[in-house]
């Protein structure tokens, strides 16, 4: 264990999968808290599908990945939330349309450009190589705006996810703070989905909240567990797919899967007690 | 006594519509207005005038005495995503005072004195650490109706306080509600179905009609009046007393 926890260290593009890992799941769970309960689970999904169209056109025209990619999925953040507020097409549906045209739209351009390749491979399930120097100074500065606003903003994140009419009516802009969750869910989601892959980053998001909701009973509880759960389940999902030679986004999604039963039967048994 | 609130020939509505006109009342400090009508009659669109969510159409809302649009305590209907929602009574009663922080990112002391001083006063201090989602109708209520004295003391907007309770716990909500208005001077507007109950300690009545007629005045003239009588008859026929 300590070997193998020794031979992780010595590869330079492993540690930065691992610096840059940890704080994508870091800022994950604490906005996915708010998108678990506000009921918008599935905007990670569709976020990350269009993120996967993105980061194919940009490699078809040459483009600088994450330049394309950022200011396409924030656009897409903002439309699904307007979608899921006022339209006739409701908010799940809303989702799923944008998610599987988006994610069609990149098969089909990879398709015709230079065809289905080892990076499309990656980006549709992921790579620890994936992640360069440049990277690494970029998502450290974004992690870090996503915690000091979220830290700034926790008691109205709360009072909006909570209520929001009557943070409506408290004179809380409720729909600039949700605007600045979905913003800052876009950031995570590019950041997150090259290591995490387009189809489990969305993992990352609601697996945390939603095991840290069995056995905690306030918010702040759920927040802080959640955090904590999800850097865990981020370290030993790296050892697993180490040791086992298996997919980094997989074995992630698969430790978290294991502590959700764990979580769940803990809440089962206390509620019996 | 000057009005708290003053609405003179009010219009409000939605692109697709005007949902009332016409409508003027005012509200006194120590009033307990009870605002009854069918459903689809504006109820919750007066609501939200009140609030300062929707800009009137015509006429206008005149706050005075001391209160503004933002020292409304608002206890809205309670939705379906806080039934599991994990946080405890403290965390909701403190949100309350979100509003008076403005830009400040924590709660100060002040603001923790003033959740538990009204904890207190609603019951509900045994609760503080509990989960919201582990409570009782009757309970959540009064957890709502703290949080609403938190953002502002001298006057509550209460959307269908006692939708979903049982008799029990109804009964015991509107026994609060007297209390508050009667000992603490606090001035009510309640927004209910429930007519037949709800009268019973109210001071004023606003009734908004579909067919756009309006009554505004007090429980006894409203009792004598031909659209109470009608109303009242109806709704007591339909609850079966």
């Amino acid at each position: 264990m300590i070997q193998s926890l020794g031979a992780l260290f010595s590869y330079s593009f492993l540690v930065r999968a691992l610096v840059v890992g940890s704080l994508v799941a870091l800022c994950a769970a604490l906005l996915g808290v708010s998108l678990v309960l506000k009921r918008y689970s599935m905007i990670g999904d569709g976020l990350s599908h269009v993120g996967f169209g993105a980061l194919s056109v940009a490699m078809a025209l040459n483009a600088a990945p994450l330049a394309v990619a950022i200011p396409v999925v924030i656009l897409a953040a903002f439309l699904l939330l307007r979608l899921s507020e006022n339209s006739k097409i409701k908010g799940d549906a809303a989702i799923a349309l944008i998610s599987s045209a988006a994610l069609a739209a990149g098969v089909m351009v990879t398709a015709l450009s230079s065809g289905l390749n080892a990076d499309v491979y990656s980006y549709m399930f992921g790579s620890i190589l994936s992640i360069q120097q440049e990277d690494v100074a970029l998502s450290i500065a974004l992690s870090a705006v996503v915690l000091v606003l979220f830290l700034l903003f926790y008691n109205k994140i709360f009072a909006i996810t909570f209520d929001e009419s009557f943070a409506q009516a408290t004179g809380t802009h409720a729909r600039a703070y949700s605007m600045l969750i979905a913003l800052l869910t876009a950031l995570t989601i590019v950041i997150g989905m090259r290591i995490m892959g387009t189809l489990l980053i969305s993992g990352l998001i609601i697996f945390p909240a939603l095991t840290a909701m069995r056995v905690c009973r306030s918010f702040r509880a759920v927040v802080i567990c959640a955090a904590l759960v999800s850097v865990a389940c981020f370290f030993l999902g790296m050892l697993l797919s180490y040791a086992a030679a298996t997919p980094v986004g997989a074995s992630i999604v698969m430790v978290h899967v294991a502590a959700f039963a764990l979580f769940f039967f803990i809440g089962k048994a206390r509620e019996r007690r | 006594m000057s009005a708290l609130i003053t609405c003179k020939d009010l219009a409000l509505g939605y692109e697709t519509g005007v949902a009332v006109q016409g409508l003027s009342f005012a509200v006194h400090a120590g009033d307990y207005l009870c605002v009854v009508g069918e459903n689809g009659s504006g109820k919750s669109t007066l609501i939200k005038g009140l609030l300062g969510l929707l800009q009137p159409l015509g006429g206008e809302i005149r706050f005075a005495g001391g209160v503004t649009r933002r020292q409304i305590g608002y206890l809205p209907q309670q939705t379906p995503l806080q039934k599991d929602f994990p946080a405890s009574v403290l965390e909701v009663v403190l949100s309350g005072c979100l509003g008076q922080r403005g830009l400040l990112p924590f709660y100060s002391p002040l603001d923790k004195a003033r959740a538990k001083a009204n904890m207190r006063l609603l019951g509900i201090d045994s609760l503080t650490r509990a989960s919201y989602r582990n409570l009782s109708g009757g309970q959540r209520q009064r957890v709502l109706l703290a949080r609403a004295l938190c953002s502002a003391g001298k006057l509550l907007l209460l959307d269908e306080p006692v939708t979903g309770l049982d008799p029990h716990a109804s009964d015991e909500m509107y026994d609060i509600l007297e209390q508050l208005n009667k000992k603490q001077g606090v001035t009510i507007i309640m927004v209910s179905h429930d007519v037949a109950h709800a009268l019973r300690c109210a001071t004023q009545v606003l009734h908004l009609d579909e067919t756009g007629e309006v009554f505004f005045g007090s429980v006894a003239v409203y009792r004598k009046s031909a659209l109470g009588r009608l109303y009242l008859r109806h709704s007591q026929g339909e609850g079966g007393v």
